[in-house]
């Protein structure tokens, strides 16, 4: 894959151009939107004329930072001045914003070139992409199976090439997941760190908005314009030493229900990185059994708010399955909604006493390797499980806890198909999270 | 409201408002939600008076 960090240096002297970068991710979308369908919307027009504009500013000595002349994408969840947010429904398939999100906005002002919108589950409501009014997003490893969810269409888009980064938005695992089905970075920053205004809700108290890209320096770039310029630290970060670096590696719950492929890598990773010098305690989170519960009655209780007067007046325009799980969303009682808001603060702070004395918490990002569409179960330690509890299981844990957490791939399974590691960090302290992540990257790029 | 009269009340809407698919899904998230109402988080108001550990 090509990276930012690689091509924004050539890009500032001069060797390569913003334009042919944009020409070479358009060509790429020319060529695999047909079978992908990960964009909805593509601004070519747009991105070649922001991309002219950005290679004269290089040229006269006006180079912004390394995003300047970079081609992205965002989810078709986030606002583009003029641009249609459809959501990946046809509830908005007549919307057009008349503002940019405000991480769009400071993305534009990094010098970033838009190539298009991309397509999602419908109103991130899922974990496959695979229900969206503009059809289902197909998985660059295997056309048959998911990309994960529900930036899915994100993640295909960077795995492939046609666009070099992208935004995504993660209310259960929505960036993670994807990037660990599709075989590249996804970094959930801290809830609230990066502003999702302008960017349609799932559940606002565990929506975040962060980077999916095809490195950890990459999200690290992506993520750090994003944030206000007062929380910007510096475009790059040295990698944590792996030698001394402590890791508390989450037992019991997490590691309960895996595909065996994804527990051989993850515990492999895991079982390298201590031999590199890194200490690795396990730790748990007493009430990791309770989480899909409690999340469950918290995402179904804000969406129901959020959707119920278009589900009386358009409810022909959602896809069936998100339209029926919207319909039960509506019949959570607020005595339980109010027991999963406790049970949300008590596994915060059993998150936090899990990092006490560790730099991350280890554990895979995704239980299972990239699902065929379609799928309702798939085979897992203990037995078959339902592929909605698989795809959210190690992720959802830290929405609920606001903790950063990053996805890397770390292998591939018996038929080729990319598995995820995932870290965490310590609320405030993001940079360190990167930090290990750029570690274990450089562990895992000398073995594959 | 118990679990079993919610349950009830829900699925006899669900089958009034002609979404008789709903029903299975209800039945999933009664058991979600009988593992939220067993929680050891829940106060009681016959057991210990509450208190934060954050405070």
């Amino acid at each position: 894959m090509t990276t930012i960090s690689d091509v924004t240096a050539r890009l500032a002297r001069g060797e390569v151009t913003s334009q042919k970068l944009t020409e070479q991710c358009l060509a790429k979308i020319q060529e695999l939107n047909p079978t992908l369908n990960a964009f909805i919307t593509v601004t070519g027009d747009e991105a070649l004329a922001q991309a002219r504009q950005a290679d004269r500013e290089i040229a006269a000595g006006r180079r912004i930072g390394p995003l300047h002349g970079i081609p992205i994408s965002l989810k078709d969840l986030i606002d583009q001045k003029g641009i249609a947010t459809t959501a990946g429904s046809l509830v908005r398939k007549d919307h057009m914003a008349t503002e940019d999100a405000v991480v769009t906005q400071r993305l534009r002002e990094a010098g970033a070139v838009f190539v298009g919108k991309t397509n999602l589950h419908e109103f991130a409501f899922g974990t496959t992409s695979e229900d969206s009014g503009f059809g289902p997003v197909r998985n660059p490893h295997d056309p048959s199976r998911s990309p994960g969810g529900s930036s899915g269409g994100s993640a295909a888009a960077v795995a492939t090439g046609m666009s070099l980064g992208t935004v995504g938005t993660d209310t259960g695992g929505s960036i993670r997941i994807p990037a660990a089905a599709c075989g590249i970075v996804g970094l959930k920053p801290e809830w609230g760190h990066i502003s999702a205004s302008g960017v349609v809700p799932l559940s606002r108290q565990l929506d975040h908005v962060g980077p999916l890209a095809a490195s950890v320096a990459d999200a690290w770039l992506l993520y750090n314009a994003m944030q206000p310029h007062s929380g910007q630290i510096g475009d790059a970060l040295d990698a944590m030493p792996v030698k001394g670096m402590r890791l508390g590696k989450l037992s019991g719950y997490f590691f309960d229900r895996l595909d065996a492929d994804v527990e051989r890598s993850v515990l492999e990773t895991v079982e390298r990185l201590q031999k590199r010098g890194a200490k690795v305690v396990d730790v748990s989170v007493p009430h990791a059994g309770d989480m899909a519960a409690i999340y469950l009655h918290l995402v179904f209780g804000d969406a129901a708010e959020y959707h119920a007067r278009t589900l009386v007046t358009r409810p022909q325009d959602y896809t069936p399955p998100v339209r029926l799980r919207l319909e039960m969303a509506g019949y959570v009682l607020a005595e339980d909604y109010i027991r999963a808001l406790r049970g949300k603060e008590l596994i915060a702070r059993e998150v936090d006493r899990a990092l006490d004395g560790v730099d991350a918490l280890v554990l895979p990002a995704l239980a299972i390797p990239a699902p065929p569409l379609g799928a309702v179960t798939m085979p897992v330690k203990g037995g078959p499980d339902a592929v909605r509890t698989l795809m959210l299981r190690c992720s959802q844990p830290f929405n609920l806890s606001g903790h950063p957490a990053i996805s890397l791939p770390c292998g591939r399974s018996r038929d080729g198909l990319p598995i995820g590691l995932q870290l965490v960090g310590d609320k405030g302290r993001t940079p360190a999270l990167v930090q290990a992540a750029l570690a274990v990257e450089a562990v895992l790029d000398e073995t594959y | 409201m118990t679990i079993a009269e919610w349950l009830a009340a829900a699925k006899a809407d669900a089958e009034k408002r002609g979404l008789p698919e709903l029903i299975p899904m209800l039945e999933g998230l009664a058991q979600a939600t009988e593992r939220l109402r067993a929680a050891d988080w829940n106060d009681n108001p016959d057991k210990d008076t509450p208190r934060d550990d954050d405070q």
